[in-house]
C-alpha cells in the first residue's frame, strides 16, 4: 500500500503524462501583454494614490522628509493619540518627541489590543489600487504589531510609490520576502444585506503619509 | 472516503429548485445581491483596459501549471519544508480530516478558529473535528452565521446572502446571548467583532485554506476583506492550512495576474483590503508549527479528463454566480452543494462522481454568462456539454429522452424521414390542439404547456411552400 | 448573388413565415434564393443534450448538403453558433482530412440573416416599413457567439415608423436554453417571467429576436399570460411593408 504522497504524484502523472519541454520554458512562454509599467508622473503616482486612501476614509498628509516629525505629531494630535507602538527598528529620526513610542519588545496580544496604535514604514505602495505592502523587515514590525492595534499610520516614501500592481509585486518579490501583507483600505465586509461595512477586524483607521523625495 | 460537502445525498437540480423558486425572500436576497456586485464589476472592468489580456495569461498559467502539476507540488513542498513548514498529502476528505484531527490533539487542542474555506466544507471537517470533541469556530462574518444558524452557505463568496438583518439579529442574540442588539449592519458587524476577538486573542491553534500555493517559494497566500484571516494566521502558536492540489501556482510574480482579477471578479473592488502570503514558520513572527494538506478528493479525476480539465482553473471568485440567469432564480441550495451555479454544475459532478450529481450538468441553458465573466476562462457551457455527453455515453441519460433523440436522429436523417416526420406530426397533434395553439401536452412537453402556450405545427411547412412557388 | 438558405428544422416546421420573410427580403434586394431540400437540422439539439454519435452524422449531412454553396444564409443565430463554435471540434475528433477540409470551407461562408444583410451586404435599410412599437431581445447564442450586438439594431432603426423600444435585461437569457425549457420547467419559467416583466416595461406592442426558439420561449409566455405583444422574427418586420 503506497502512501498519499506518491499515490498522488502517480494520479497526476497518470492523467497528465509526460509533457514535452522543462516547465520552466512553459512558464516563460506565457503571453504577459497586460499593462506592466507606467506612464505616470512621481506626482500624479502621488495624487492618484492619496486619493485612494482618502477614498478609504483615510487621512493623508504630505511633507518633505525634514517635516516628517511634525507631520506625524499633527497626525496623531487629530486623532487624539499620545501613546504608540513602533517596531523596534524604526527610524527614530521620524519620530516627533512630543509623543510616546514604545518599541515592540513583544507586548502580548491583549497589551497590543489595549494599545493606541502604530506606526510603521511599507515596502511599496500601489497608486491605482491604494495599497499598502509590508514584508515585514527593517520598520514594519512583525505582523500582529499591524493587525491587532485598531490603528495603523503608516509612512510612505514618494519613490515608494508605484501605480500598477505587476510594478508593485515585482518590487516586493525582488527582495524575497517570507511574509507580505497587502493593505487596501480597512477591513470590510458586505455579509449583511451586501451593505459595506468598514472595520470588522484589523485596523479600523488607516492614515498615511506621504514624504516626498 | 470522496466527498464534496453533502452533494452525494442531495436531491436532484429541478427538484431541488422547486423549493427554491418557492422561497420569496431568499430569491429576493439572492437577486439584490448579485445585482449589487454585479454592477461594481463592471465598474471596476471596466476601467481596465487590459482586462482581456489578464483573463488570457492567467488562463495560460493555470493551464500551464496544471501540465506540470506535479513537479510544481513537489517543488512546493521542498520549499516550504526548508522554510520550517510541514507538508502532508491526503487522497480524500476523510484521510484530510483525520490528518487535521490528528494535529490539533497532539498539540493538545480542543478548539480551532477557521478562517472561510470551502475546502473544508467540502471534506466536511467541521463534522469530523466536533466528533473527536474538537470544537471549530468559523471567524468570517457569513460563515459565522451560517454556522450559528446550522444553515448551508448559498453562495461561494457571500455564502450567507439568504439571510437579511432582522434574521441575523435574531441568531446573534439568541446563540451570543446578546439582550440588546439594533439592526443595523454595523451594529451586527460589531456584535460579531467582540465575540470572535475574545476568540482570536486567546485559541492557540488556527486553520485556513489557501487561495494560492507558490511553489517557487513555498509561500501560501490568502486572499479576505475582514481581517479574521489575518488574526487566524498570525495570532495562533499552530497553523493548519488545507488546500486543493489546483492552487498551486508557479511564482511570486504569477500574483500580479490573479491578484487583479481576483478582487475585481469577486467582489467589484479594485483590490480587497488584506492580503497575506507567508512561506513555512517565520522566527518570532506568527505561528512557530505550520502544516499544509494538499488535498486530491477528486481533483485528479477531473485532472484526467482533458476537455474539462480547466474546471481546476477556477479562482473561487463567484463571477459566474452572479451572471448566471438560473442561479440568480434559485440561489446556491438547488445545487446541493457548496460548490453551486456554473462552476459548480460542472466541479461538483466532476469530483463527486456524474452518477451522484447527474442533473447539475443540466441546470443551465448554455447562454454563456458565465464564460463571459470568468476571470481564467473557463469555458464552462463547453464543459456543461461535454458532461452531458459522458452522462450519454455511460448510458445514464433517462430513457424516454434517448428515444425521443433516437427518434429525432432517424426524422433528421434524409429529406423523406424529415417530411414524413412532419406530416405525422400534424397528424399527431390533433388531440392536443385547441385552436392555433397545443394544450396539455404529455411526457416530456407537459413541462412546457404546464406555463406555457405551444403553437400548433402551421398546415403548411416551408418546404411545401418552397415547393409550390 | 445566389445565397443558399439553411431554415432550420424548427423554423421549417413550426415558422415558415420566417424563412417567407428571409426570401422576401433577399429577393427584395435583388438576389438568388435556393432552397435545397435535402436539408435537415444543424445538429445543434444533439450537440448540446450530448447526444454525439447523433449529432456527428448531422454535421456531416449538413456539410454535403451545402457543398459548393458560395452563401448560407439561416435565420437563426443559435443554429450559426452550433456551426462556428462546434462544427471544426467534431470534424476534427472524425479524424478525417477531408471532412475536416470541408468545414473549414464552409464556416465562413455562413452567415446569419442580420449579419448577412449588414456585415455582408452592406445593407441597414432594407425597404422596410411595420409602424409598431417594437423592443428587441438579443438572443445569447447571438450575442456571445456571434457578437451580433449593433446589426439587428441598426437594422430596425432603418425600417420606416417602426418606434424602437430597448430592452432592459436585453442580454439576460430568456430561459429556452433547448431541452433546459422542459428538463427544468420551473427555472425557465422563472427565466422567463423576469423576460416578461422587462417586454412590459417598455410598452412595446412587438417583441422581435434573431431567434425563435427564443420567441417560441418568450411567445408561449405572452401567449398564456394573454398579454397584447406578440412575437415577430426580425426577419418579418423587415419583410413588412405596409
Amino acid at each position: 500500500m503506497s502512501d498519499a504522497r506518491t499515490e498522488i504524484l502517480e494520479r497526476i502523472r497518470g492523467a497528465v503524462g509526460t509533457p514535452g519541454g522543462h516547465k520552466q520554458d512553459g512558464h516563460a512562454t506565457i503571453e504577459r501583454v497586460y499593462r506592466q509599467e507606467s506612464q505616470l508622473t512621481r506626482v500624479e503616482l502621488v495624487e492618484l494614490f492619496a486619493s485612494r486612501i482618502v477614498h478609504y476614509d483615510g487621512s493623508v498628509r504630505r511633507c518633505h522628509a525634514a517635516e516628517l516629525p511634525d507631520t506625524i505629531a499633527q497626525t496623531l494630535a487629530a486623532r487624539g493619540k499620545t501613546r504608540l507602538y513602533v517596531p523596534s527598528d524604526i527610524d527614530r529620526s521620524w519620530l516627533p518627541p512630543s509623543i510616546d513610542f514604545a518599541a515592540d519588545e513583544h507586548p502580548s496580544t491583549s497589551e497590543l489590543d489595549r494599545s493606541e496604535g502604530v506606526i510603521t514604514g511599507c515596502t511599496v505602495a500601489i497608486a491605482l489600487t491604494g495599497t499598502i505592502v509590508l514584508t515585514h523587515g527593517k520598520g514594519e514590525g512583525r505582523r500582529a504589531l499591524t493587525l491587532v492595534p485598531d490603528y495603523h499610520l503608516s509612512i510612505v516614501f514618494a519613490d515608494q510609490i508605484v501605480e500598477t500592481v505587476p510594478e508593485g509585486i515585482r518590487r516586493v518579490a525582488a527582495r524575497s520576502p517570507a511574509l507580505i501583507t497587502t493593505i487596501s483600505g480597512p477591513s470590510a465586509t458586505a455579509d449583511i444585506e451586501m451593505t459595506r461595512i468598514k472595520g470588522v477586524h484589523g485596523p479600523r483607521v488607516l492614515d498615511v503619509v506621504i514624504v516626498a523625495s | 472516503m470522496l466527498r464534496v460537502g453533502d452533494a452525494a445525498s442531495a436531491p436532484p437540480f429541478p427538484e431541488a429548485a422547486k423549493d427554491s423558486l418557492a422561497n420569496a425572500q431568499m430569491r429576493r436576497n439572492v437577486r439584490h445581491a448579485t445585482d449589487v456586485i454585479r454592477t461594481k464589476r463592471a465598474t471596476v472592468v471596466g476601467e481596465m483596459p487590459d482586462w482581456q489580456q489578464l483573463r488570457e495569461a492567467a488562463r495560460q498559467i493555470k493551464a500551464h501549471v496544471l501540465r506540470h502539476l506535479d513537479a510544481y507540488l513537489e517543488d512546493f513542498e521542498r520549499n516550504c519544508t526548508n522554510a520550517g513548514g510541514t507538508v502532508h498529502w491526503a487522497r480524500d476528505a476523510d484521510e484530510a480530516n483525520a490528518i487535521v484531527t490528528r494535529i490539533v490533539q497532539q498539540y493538545g487542542g480542543t478548539e480551532i478558529i477557521k478562517v472561510k474555506t470551502m475546502t473544508s466544507d467540502e471534506t466536511r471537517l467541521n463534522v469530523a473535528l466536533e466528533q473527536a470533541g474538537i470544537v471549530p469556530y468559523e471567524t468570517d462574518l457569513a460563515d459565522l452565521i451560517i454556522q450559528l444558524g446550522r444553515d448551508r452557505p448559498s453562495h461561494i463568496v457571500v455564502p450567507a446572502l439568504h439571510k437579511n438583518r432582522h434574521e441575523i439579529r435574531q441568531l446573534f442574540m439568541e446563540q451570543m446571548g446578546i439582550s440588546e442588539l439594533g439592526e443595523e449592519p454595523a451594529e451586527l458587524a460589531n456584535a460579531a467583532r467582540a465575540f470572535l476577538r475574545e476568540k482570536f486573542l486567546h485559541v492557540p491553534i488556527g486553520f485556513s485554506g489557501a487561495n494560492f500555493l507558490i511553489a517557487e517559494t513555498g509561500g501560501v497566500c490568502v486572499v479576505e476583506s475582514e481581517g479574521n484571516g489575518r488574526m487566524c494566521l498570525t495570532l495562533p502558536k499552530v497553523l493548519i492550512t488545507l488546500a486543493g492540489i489546483e492552487k498551486v501556482i508557479p511564482r511570486l510574480t504569477d500574483l500580479e495576474v490573479f491578484l487583479q482579477l481576483l478582487p475585481r471578479s469577486a467582489t467589484g473592488e479594485r483590490m480587497n483590503p488584506y492580503n497575506s502570503v507567508w512561506t513555512g514558520v517565520t522566527h518570532r513572527d506568527g505561528p512557530q508549527e505550520f502544516h499544509v494538506i494538499l488535498l486530491d478528493n477528486g481533483r485528479t479525476e477531473v485532472l484526467k479528463d482533458v476537455e474539462a480539465r480547466s474546471t481546476l482553473a477556477c479562482i473561487r471568485c463567484g463571477a459566474c454566480l452572479n451572471q448566471c440567469p438560473v442561479y440568480r432564480q434559485t440561489g446556491g441550495h438547488a445545487y446541493g452543494s457548496i460548490y453551486s451555479g456554473p462552476i459548480g454544475a460542472i466541479l461538483t459532478p466532476q469530483l463527486q462522481g456524474l452518477q451522484h450529481s447527474a442533473s447539475l450538468p443540466y441546470a443551465s441553458s448554455l447562454c454563456g454568462a458565465c464564460y463571459e465573466v470568468c476571470p481564467v476562462k473557463i469555458n464552462i457551457p463547453e464543459i456543461l456539454i461535454h458532461l452531458r455527453r459522458r452522462i450519454v455515453e455511460d448510458g445514464q441519460a433517462p430513457l424516454a429522452e434517448r428515444l425521443a433523440m433516437k427518434g429525432a436522429a432517424l426524422a433528421f436523417s434524409g429529406e423523406t424521414p424529415f417530411t414524413l416526420a412532419q406530416a405525422t406530426g400534424r397528424v399527431m397533434q390533433r388531440p392536443f390542439k385547441s385552436g392555433e395553439l397545443l394544450r396539455n401536452l404529455p411526457g416530456l412537453l407537459a413541462g412546457w404547456t404546464a406555463t406555457r402556450d405551444l403553437p400548433a405545427m402551421p398546415a403548411e411547412s416551408f418546404r411545401q411552400w418552397w415547393s409550390r412557388r | 448573388m445566389l445565397i443558399s438558405l439553411f431554415i432550420t428544422c424548427y423554423n421549417d416546421t413550426l415558422f415558415p413565415d420566417t424563412g417567407k420573410a428571409v426570401v422576401n427580403v433577399l429577393e427584395r434586394l435583388g438576389h438568388e434564393v435556393e432552397f435545397r431540400s435535402a436539408q435537415t437540422c444543424c445538429g445543434q439539439m444533439h450537440y448540446n443534450s450530448g447526444y454525439h454519435a447523433d449529432a456527428a452524422k448531422l454535421v456531416r449531412r449538413f456539410v454535403d448538403v451545402f457543398a459548393g454553396a458560395e452563401i448560407i444564409c439561416t435565420p437563426s443565430a443559435s443554429c450559426v453558433a452550433m456551426i462556428r463554435d462546434h462544427y471544426p471540434k467534431v470534424a476534427a475528433e472524425s479524424g478525417d482530412p477531408a471532412f475536416i477540409e470541408a468545414v473549414a470551407a464552409l464556416l465562413p461562408r455562413v452567415y446569419e440573416f442580420s449579419e448577412l444583410l449588414v456585415d455582408r451586404l452592406g445593407v441597414t435599410d432594407v425597404g422596410a416599413a411595420f409602424a409598431h412599437t417594437v423592443t428587441y431581445h438579443s438572443s445569447c447564442h447571438s450575442l456571445r457567439s456571434l457578437g451580433l450586438r449593433d446589426q439587428p439594431l441598426q437594422l430596425l432603426r432603418a425600417v420606416r415608423g417602426l418606434d424602437l423600444r430597448l430592452l432592459p435585461g436585453a442580454d439576460e437569457c430568456c430561459g429556452f436554453g433547448g431541452t433546459f425549457s422542459v428538463k427544468n420547467p420551473d427555472v425557465s419559467t422563472a427565466m422567463l417571467a423576469d423576460k416578461l416583466s422587462a417586454i412590459r416595461e417598455t410598452g412595446a406592442s412587438v417583441c422581435a429576436a434573431a431567434d425563435n426558439s427564443c420567441l417560441l420561449q418568450i411567445g408561449g409566455g405572452l401567449q398564456r399570460a394573454a398579454a397584447p405583444v406578440r412575437c415577430l422574427h426580425l426577419a418579418e418586420i423587415l419583410a413588412s411593408t405596409a
